[in-house]
Formats: C-alpha cells, sequence, structure tokens
C-alpha cells in the first residue's frame, strides 16, 4: 500500500505551531479568563505609575488627618484643602490610618509588584535557561574530573535542599534592603525550577535529527543552540516564567507581612497588606482589598501558566475525549 | 539495588558538605569591615561587625574559617548573639516542638491530596474535577498568611476558640487526658492551614500522574481481563502513579520549613520558624546560619528517604 | 476448519463516533462482520481506516462511543450489554492481544501474577492452582525457562516474548474467540513468522476463532480463511482468500494487491494509489474511494454502493458490479 504525493489542494493550510498553540489555549476558559485579568493588571499598573506620579490629586502620599479610616465609597470631610480632595470626590476603597487614598495606594502598588515580579523572573529565568542549557549541551565536556552536566546539576540540588524563604530571608537581613536586592534575591532562589527543564528539552532535543543534521551542515554550535534548538525548548520556560511571576509576587507579600520587604517611599501591596494588619477590626477593607487583590492576580498568572502548559502539551492535545 | 543505594549514599553525603559550605559562606555577604558599614542600612551596625568577626573568626584564612565554624558549632562553642547559649541545643529544642506540627501537616496532605487526585482524575471533566481543579488554584494563590490570619482571628475573637500555641493557659494543672487532648486541639488548625498549599499542588500532581497512567495501554489490557474499574483503577494504575511520589517525600520539607516561618508566627507556635524569625529580627547570625545548615540537612535526610523508598518500591531498580 | 459451524460474533451496522476539535466524528460508518468459531476471520485495511476501532469496541474498550448498531456474540448484544456482565466476557470468552506488547504488560506486576490475575478471576483458581496452570500457559507460548520467567517482571523480557506472555493471558481460559489487533507489527520479522505460527497451533488446538486485524496482506494470505477489507470506515469487500487474492472485486483491493511486490515476478514498477485517504470528518458523498479510483464512474460519486454480489460468498461494495449502472458505463 503505498500512497503518491497529495494535490494541491488536498494540502490543507497549516497552522504555525504559535497558531496551534493560541487555538487551543483559547478554549480554556479559565486560562483566558486570567489573561484577561493579567491584561487588565498591566494596563492599570502602568496607568497607576503615570497618574500617581503626575495627577497631584491622585498622589498616594498625601495625608488627610480629618480623613482617617474612612470606609471605601465615603465622600471626603468638607474640613479638607482644595488641593486635598481625591479625583470623582470619592475614596474608590476608603482611607487608611494616615488619610491616605488607599486606591491610589494600590495603583501605586500594583506597578511596584508586577515590576519585582517581572526583574526577578527575568533574572531567574536568565540564570536557569544558561545553567539548564549548558548542562544540556555541553553536559559531557569534563571541567577537571567532573562533567560540566554533574557540577550544574550537583549546584542545583545543594541549592534546591535549602528552604527558599528563609534563605531569601537571611539575605535580606544582611544586605541593605532596597527594593532591588530583595528583586535581585528572589530572582537568585528561583532558578533552579527552570534550569532543569531546560536542560531536560535540550537533552533531549540533542538527539533530535534536525540537530543532527545543522551540525552536518555545518552551522557553528552558538547558531545551533539559538536559532534551532531554544525555540524549541521554549514551551516550559514561558510556562515556569508564568508560574514564577505569581511566586514572586506571593514572596514579595510574604516578606512585607513579616516586615522585611520593601521599605517607603515604594508601596507594594505587601506593604499596604501588613500595614491593614493593626486595624483589621477598625477598617477590614485595609486588610481585606490588598489581600484579595494579590490572590486575583497570583491566581491569573498560575491560571495562564497552568492554560499554556496544557496547550503546549501535545498528549493532551491529541486526546479524543 | 545496593549498590545504586550506596551511590546515592554517598552522592548525598557529598551534597551535605557543600551545603555545609555554602551555608558558611553566606556569612560573607555581610560587610568584611566594620569601616565598610553602609550608613544606609539600619540592619548593619559597626559593632555588629565586630560582633560577627569575632564569632566567625573572620580575621583567620578562609580555609580555617570554616573549620573553626564546624568545630565550634558541634563542641557547643558556637554562642547565639541573643542568649549567650550554645546554638545546637536550643535548636534541637525548638525542633521537637515543630516536628509534631511537621508530621500532623504532612498526614494531611498526603491523606486528603490523593483520593482528591485520583477521584478528579477517574471522572475527568466532571463538575467535581473542575470544581477541585478551581479551588486548588485559588489555594495556591492566596497568601497562606492570609487565609490563616483571617481564620485565627475569626475563632479567637469571634467565636472564642483558643487556637494560638502550643496548649491553653492554665492546662498545666489538668489530668494527662485533657492536657494531650488539649495539646492535639491546638496541633489541628495550624496542620490544617499549613497543609492547604500542599494539598492544593499535591492533588493536583497526582490527578495529572493517574491521568497519565490511566491513558496506558496495559491499563487497556488490563480491562480486557474483565477486572472490574476499582481493581483496575487501584490495583493496576495506582501501582504506576504513585512510584513518583515516593521521590517527592523528601522535596516536601524544605516548603514545611519556609511555611512555618510564617504559621509559627500567626500561631505563636514556638518552634523553628519562630527561632528563624526572631533571629532575623535581631541579627542573630550564628543562629541564622546554624539554622540554614540544619534545614537544608534535614531536608537531604528526607531525600535520602526517598531515595531508598523509591529503590524499594520500583522493580526496575530493584533488580540492578 | 470444523463443519456445522455456529455464528460466534456477528457485528451488524457498527457505527462508533469519537469528539473531535471539530464535533463529532463517525470512525466506524456502519460495518457488517461475521465470525464463525473455529475459523480465523481477517480485517484488513491501511492506518486509519477503522480497523482497530472495530476490534476495540467488539469489548467496548474505546473511549469513544458506540452510536448504532449490534454486537451478538453467542446470541447476546454486547453493544448495550450492563457492565457487570461484559466483563464476565471479557477475558473469560473473548480474549484480546494488542499492538505494542513493549507497553500492554503492566511494568511493575510479575509476568505469573499478570497471568494468574486473569485465571483467578474467571476459573476462580486457588493460587497454587493458578500459578501451576501459568507455568503450563508459559510453556505453551514457548518461553524458553518458564520456571526462571514466571517471577520476572516485564522489562526483563524481549518484545517477542512480552507478545507471547500476552498471548498466554489472552487464551489462559480458553476462550471461543480471540481478536489479535495487529499482533505482529511491532516486532521483527523473524518474529512475527513464530509469533503467527503459534497462533495458528493455538488454534487449532483449542479450537477457538480468530478475528485478525492487519494490514499485512501477507499475513493474511497464510492465516485466515475468509477476509474482509476495509476503507474510511466502510468494508469495501468480503470473500475468501482466495476469492480476495485471486479475483479481487473491489477497486481499492485491487490496487492493494497490485502495490505488494512479487518476489517471482519480473522487476516492475509498484502501482501505487493516487491520492490519500480522506480525513473523516471529510468524506464525500458517494464512494469514499471514488477520488482515487481509475474506475469510478457517474453513480460514484453521489451514492454510496452497498456491498453486491459477485460471486457465492464475495461481495464488493462498488458499482462496477451493479449490472444495471455499469452496463450504462460502458
Amino acid at each position: 500500500m503505498t500512497l503518491s504525493a497529495p494535490s494541491a489542494e488536498q494540502l490543507a493550510a497549516t497552522e504555525t505551531p504559535f497558531q496551534q498553540v493560541w487555538r487551543t489555549f483559547r478554549k480554556d476558559r479559565l486560562a483566558m479568563a486570567g489573561l484577561y485579568v493579567l491584561a487588565l493588571l498591566i494596563v492599570l499598573a502602568l496607568l497607576g505609575k503615570l497618574l500617581t506620579e503626575w495627577w497631584v490629586l491622585l498622589d498616594p502620599t498625601i495625608v488627610r488627618l480629618p480623613d482617617k479610616l474612612r470606609p471605601p465609597f465615603s465622600v471626603p470631610s468638607p474640613a479638607l484643602l482644595p488641593a486635598q480632595v481625591p479625583p470623582w470626590g470619592i475614596y474608590p476603597f476608603g482611607t487608611d490610618e494616615l488619610g491616605r487614598n488607599v486606591f491610589a495606594r494600590m495603583l501605586q502598588g500594583s506597578f511596584v509588584s508586577l515590576s519585582v515580579g517581572f526583574v526577578a523572573v527575568s533574572i531567574s529565568l536568565s540564570i536557569g535557561v544558561t545553567l539548564g542549557g549548558l548542562a544540556g549541551f555541553y553536559g559531557q565536556r569534563k571541567w577537571g574530573p567532573f562533567s560540566i552536566d554533574a557540577l550544574i546539576m550537583r549546584f542545583t540540588d545543594v541549592v534546591l535542599c535549602f528552604p527558599t524563604f528563609f534563605l531569601i530571608l537571611t539575605v535580606v537581613a544582611l544586605l541593605p534592603p532596597s527594593i532591588y536586592n530583595i528583586m535581585a534575591v528572589i530572582g537568585a532562589t528561583s532558578w533552579m525550577g527552570t534550569a532543569r527543564f531546560v536542560r531536560a528539552e535540550f537533552l533531549s532535543l540533542r538527539e533530535r535529527d534536525f540537530v543532527t543534521a545543522a551540525h552536518a551542515l555545518g552551522l557553528p554550535e552558538w547558531r545551533i543552540i539559538f536559532r534551532h534548538m531554544l525555540p524549541n525548548a521554549l514551551s516550559p520556560v514561558l510556562v515556569s516564567a508564568s508560574i514564577d511571576v505569581a511566586y514572586a509576587i506571593l514572596t514579595e507579600s510574604a516578606l512585607s507581612f513579616l516586615g522585611f520587604g520593601v521599605r517607603p517611599p515604594f508601596a507594594t501591596w505587601g506593604n499596604i497588606l501588613a500595614d491593614g494588619r493593626t486595624f483589621i477590626f477598625d477598617a477590614p477593607w485595609l486588610f481585606a482589598i490588598p489581600g484579595t487583590a494579590i490572590l486575583v492576580v497570583v491566581l491569573a498568572f498560575n491560571l495562564v501558566g497552568e492554560g499554556l502548559r496544557d496547550a503546549m502539551n501535545p498528549k493532551l492535545r491529541k486526546r479524543a475525549s | 539495588m545496593w549498590r545504586f543505594l550506596a551511590r546515592t549514599l554517598w552522592q548525598r553525603l557529598l551534597l551535605l558538605v557543600f551545603i555545609s559550605i555554602i551555608s558558611h559562606a553566606v556569612v560573607h555577604l555581610a560587610p568584611g569591615e566594620p569601616t565598610d558599614v553602609d550608613p544606609m542600612n539600619p540592619m548593619m551596625k559597626a559593632e555588629d561587625i565586630a560582633h560577627i568577626r569575632q564569632a566567625f573568626h573572620l580575621n583567620d584564612p578562609i580555609y580555617l574559617q570554616y573549620i573553626d565554624w564546624l568545630r565550634d558549632l558541634f563542641s557547643g562553642n558556637l554562642k547565639s548573639f541573643q542568649n549567650g547559649l550554645p546554638v545546637l541545643p536550643q535548636i534541637w529544642e525548638r525542633f521537637l516542638n515543630s516536628l509534631p506540627l511537621f508530621a500532623c501537616t504532612t498526614l494531611v496532605v498526603w491523606t486528603l491530596s490523593f483520593p482528591t487526585g485520583i477521584h478528579a482524575a477517574v471522572r475527568r471533566g466532571s463538575t467535581y474535577d473542575r470544581a477541585t481543579t478551581f479551588i486548588a488554584y485559588a489555594l495556591i494563590s492566596t497568601p497562606g498568611f492570609f487565609l490563616s490570619y483571617l481564620v485565627v482571628l475569626g475563632a479567637v475573637q469571634i467565636f472564642h476558640l483558643p487556637v494560638i500555641g502550643l496548649r491553653t493557659f492554665g492546662a498545666e494543672g489538668a489530668t494527662p487526658f485533657v492536657r494531650s487532648m488539649d495539646r492535639l486541639w491546638h496541633l489541628v488548625i495550624p496542620s490544617l492551614m499549613s497543609a492547604l498549599t500542599g494539598i492544593a499542588i499535591l492533588s493536583r500532581y497526582v490527578r495529572s500522574q493517574m491521568l497519565e497512567v490511566i491513558d496506558q495501554d496495559y491499563i487497556r489490557t488490563a480491562r480486557a481481563k474483565g477486572l472490574d474499574e476499582d481493581t483496575v483503577i487501584y490495583g493496576h494504575a495506582l501501582r504506576n502513579a504513585l512510584l513518583p511520589f515516593v521521590t517527592m517525600f523528601g522535596l516536601l520539607l524544605p516548603g514545611m520549613i519556609s511555611g512555618s516561618v510564617i504559621f509559627e508566627q500567626i500561631f505563636a507556635w514556638p518552634g523553628l520558624g519562630q527561632l528563624g524569625y526572631n533571629a532575623i529580627s535581631q541579627r542573630d547570625f550564628p543562629m541564622i546560619l546554624t539554622l540554614n545548615f540544619i534545614a537544608a540537612a534535614l531536608t537531604l535526610v528526607g531525600i535520602l528517604i526517598s531515595d531508598i523508598l523509591y529503590a524499594v518500591v520500583d522493580p526496575r531498580i530493584r533488580l540492578q | 476448519m470444523s463443519g456445522g459451524l455456529e455464528v460466534l460474533l456477528e457485528v451488524r451496522d457498527l457505527r462508533v463516533e469519537f469528539q473531535t476539535d471539530a464535533g463529532p466524528v463517525l470512525a466506524v460508518r456502519g460495518v457488517d462482520l461475521e465470525v464463525l468459531a473455529g475459523e480465523t476471520v481477517a480485517l484488513v485495511g491501511e492506518s486509519g481506516c477503522g480497523k482497530s476501532v472495530t476490534a476495540l469496541s467488539v469489548m467496548r474498550l474505546l473511549t469513544g462511543r458506540i452510536a448504532a448498531g449490534e454486537i451478538r456474540f453467542c446470541g447476546r448484544d454486547l453493544a448495550t450489554l450492563p457492565e457487570v456482565e461484559l466483563r464476565r466476557i471479557r477475558g473469560g470468552q473473548i480474549g484480546m492481544i494488542f499492538q505494542e506488547p513493549m507497553t500492554s504488560l503492566n511494568p511493575v506486576f510479575r509476568v505469573g501474577q499478570q497471568i494468574e490475575e486473569v485465571l483467578a478471576l474467571h476459573q476462580n483458581l486457588k493460587p497454587a492452582a493458578a500459578r501451576a496452570q501459568a507455568l503450563e500457559l508459559l510453556q505453551r507460548v514457548g518461553i524458553p525457562s518458564p520456571a526462571t520467567r514466571i517471577d520476572q517482571y516485564p522489562h526483563e523480557l524481549s518484545g517477542g516474548m512480552k507478545q507471547r506472555v500476552m498471548i498466554a493471558i489472552a487464551i489462559a481460559c480458553r476462550p471461543k474467540l480471540l481478536i489479535a489487533d495487529e499482533p505482529t507489527t511491532a516486532l521483527d520479522v523473524t518474529i512475527q513468522a513464530q509469533i503467527m505460527a503459534l497462533l495458528q497451533s493455538l488454534q487449532q488446538e483449542l479450537g477457538m476463532a480468530v478475528l485478525l486485524i492487519t494490514h499485512d496482506l501477507g499475513v493474511v494470505a497464510h492465516a485466515a480463511q475468509r477476509v474482509n477489507v476495509m476503507y474510511a470506515g466502510k468494508i469495501v469487500e468480503h470473500g475468501s482468500v482466495r476469492d480476495i487474492f485471486k479475483r479481487p472485486a473491489h477497486p481499492y483491493t485491487q490496487a492493494l494487491l497490485g502495490a505488494l511486490p512479487h518476489p517471482l515476478a519480473p522487476a516492475r514498477r509498484l502501482e501505487a494509489i493516487p491520492g490519500r485517504v480522506p480525513a473523516a470528518s471529510m468524506l464525500p458523498a458517494g464512494c469514499a474511494f471514488c477520488a482515487r479510483c481509475r474506475h469510478a464512474f457517474a453513480p460514484c460519486s453521489t451514492e454510496q454502493p452497498p456491498l453486491l454480489d459477485v460471486a457465492p460468498s464475495h461481495v464488493a461494495a462498488c458499482w462496477l458490479h451493479d449490472k444495471k449502472r455499469a452496463s450504462s458505463a460502458g
């Protein structure tokens, strides 16, 4: 039984792998919901940064002593100076113990929390992809009596043994408490998963025929790695990225809750949550609002990450239910 | 199998050495000389540096420092900055307090995750599956302290239930039975809250493993033999799906120790986590570094147990 | 072959449906099959024609849904039988072996355990008796040193040996029917011949019927008495082995045979069939083979031909054999 080449019209237009993944992703309603939330969040964060810095009325640092601990949707008191009146004549999220507009603080915090997440994950992805790629591709080469693969993987195992949060706390205690240190530390302690995934992908890709073909054509190694292998290894990295940002935001809020987080003037949602802890009976919104916001955003990142993982998993895609 | 175990043991011991080296190296993150102190850093003052230099023999060459540290640690000379007492006995005492919490949390996580995950896998796509999936994601995404804080407040202020601490105040005079029931009661809520994230993650993993196994050809063979569905799922599929979980056993520990820092604060539980938190607030460096080392070493023990269990359970390794 | 044959398995108008991204799709579109006691019936076709789906649906081992049709085994309709009773038939009266021996055995159970399991289930044997029986079975399927092998794990056996174990499991309870889904496809050629010989000798000894699913016409020629040719979810030709090989009536069957290299014929061009099998979701209104058939004429593209008589016990689903329409074609 043999077949000859299909005619032109029999070959339906095929889609790129990206389109295939997107089509499968779109069917997952939870994942799409997460994506919408994230899009909204990014818009809010960028807007927030601009608005809170340039629009005087939305300045989160304005202290309004006559308006302490006002509930959400309350109206400002007449005792305020014109410069202190919030926009639209209302406090959408209420005020805190210093009379600061919680809505403005949350807007400002959104940008900071997101950037902590993104920067930390960029760091961890860079470290993870580099180490994983090296271990996967050059693994058999030796450096002294040990193979590169063994060295990198043992190092990864060692770091994995340390309770991450504890390690972060330790470093934060030793170093000056700047936001950049915190981003760096979170990034430097969460690369291990990515490294393992990338190594696994590279190990399997290395054996694939297209890599052998590339070698046979005389392509230089760096080109093979970057143009041919890396795009194929990207799928677990993307999934990791989304979930790691979620983890970074959670970690930052935990650090703030314990009092070791980012210092003023930066407001992060973790900060606002920690501050709100004291007033939980007098002003429960100060605790509930940032907590819920963190929950929603982290959930969105997790859903998108899982949706990506399901969409990129060939085994799940072929299933006929 | 024995060769596999011997090789594993040797590798893990090597890891232990590296862990100790890294633990020790962390101290070098602090500024080197009192004159290097950054005035912007409220955590580190000149006298702190001098204190550190003395405790860790930072004036000696680096390899000697490492040996000094180990020697001091195990001979009891490494003393806490907070109370001048040796570090190890304090850690041991706090560890004994944390141990019931870890054990209870682990128990809760493992007994609740498996039925949930298996059920979700067998009824893939059903309302149960979708509901548990969503709840799992929500639990993973909730800041643990957020939920726990609310629960504690609710229980204490609204329901007037004693949930914090190891035991209720004034319970010392009661009968042993009442006292032990009291201890157990105080264990329930903290371990339940600590277990929530673990359950969410593990049950998802159980589900995905079961799904993968159920798709396998040998499950079809089992059905073709005429076996009933329960035997197929619990006898044939589960046995195969369990294999990777044996390895996860050891890796749960770092998560629990990390989590204990927060949960022990909220529940006023005098365990390792609280010890660590206080040590970090007080910049008690001998305590901090030793805790990191001990925590990592404990994880290693857990991993070793996993290795042994895996070698016993997987026939492909047992017969090498 | 025994005379006075009873009809063991009778499949009538079987339709099997799968859920895909593009909606529900029929993989099997009205298949009629018959297996008489003691005979070997082959179901041939290329990958994707629906033959494995047909085989799996006999014992309802599918993920798809049986949309319509009857599957009568010894008088009972398996398609609607309650699960509890179906399980008694599975393994007990109908045995099945699959295409991939490498993955069809459970890796964490010993070989002996897996055979004893089916014996304990259907024949209620005590452990000692089951073990003795398992040993005998391993011997019968040609596994050397059965006493050692019985306690080994599947990963310690080669592919051919694993398939023999599968056969042992399938015939352990002396089933009336053995369904063999591509039993030799995943094996080396030399092992293939051994396994087919084993199946034939077992069949004679146990007097069981075999439904042989394969795409290998060579295997069919040696092993089967009657052949069904399947294409795009339907049976397109049915007849005895002789009829099919000597006087193939359907253009598809003819093309398949024409594509086989003949060891004794002078070197000639192998005839390829132009085009490809249409996707199950995009089937034409008329005969599914129409677009690739060199004999296609007017009715072929609009009406699906039923199975028409070509000779006694030989039918083909082709308008060429409808005297009235064929004559108008010229």
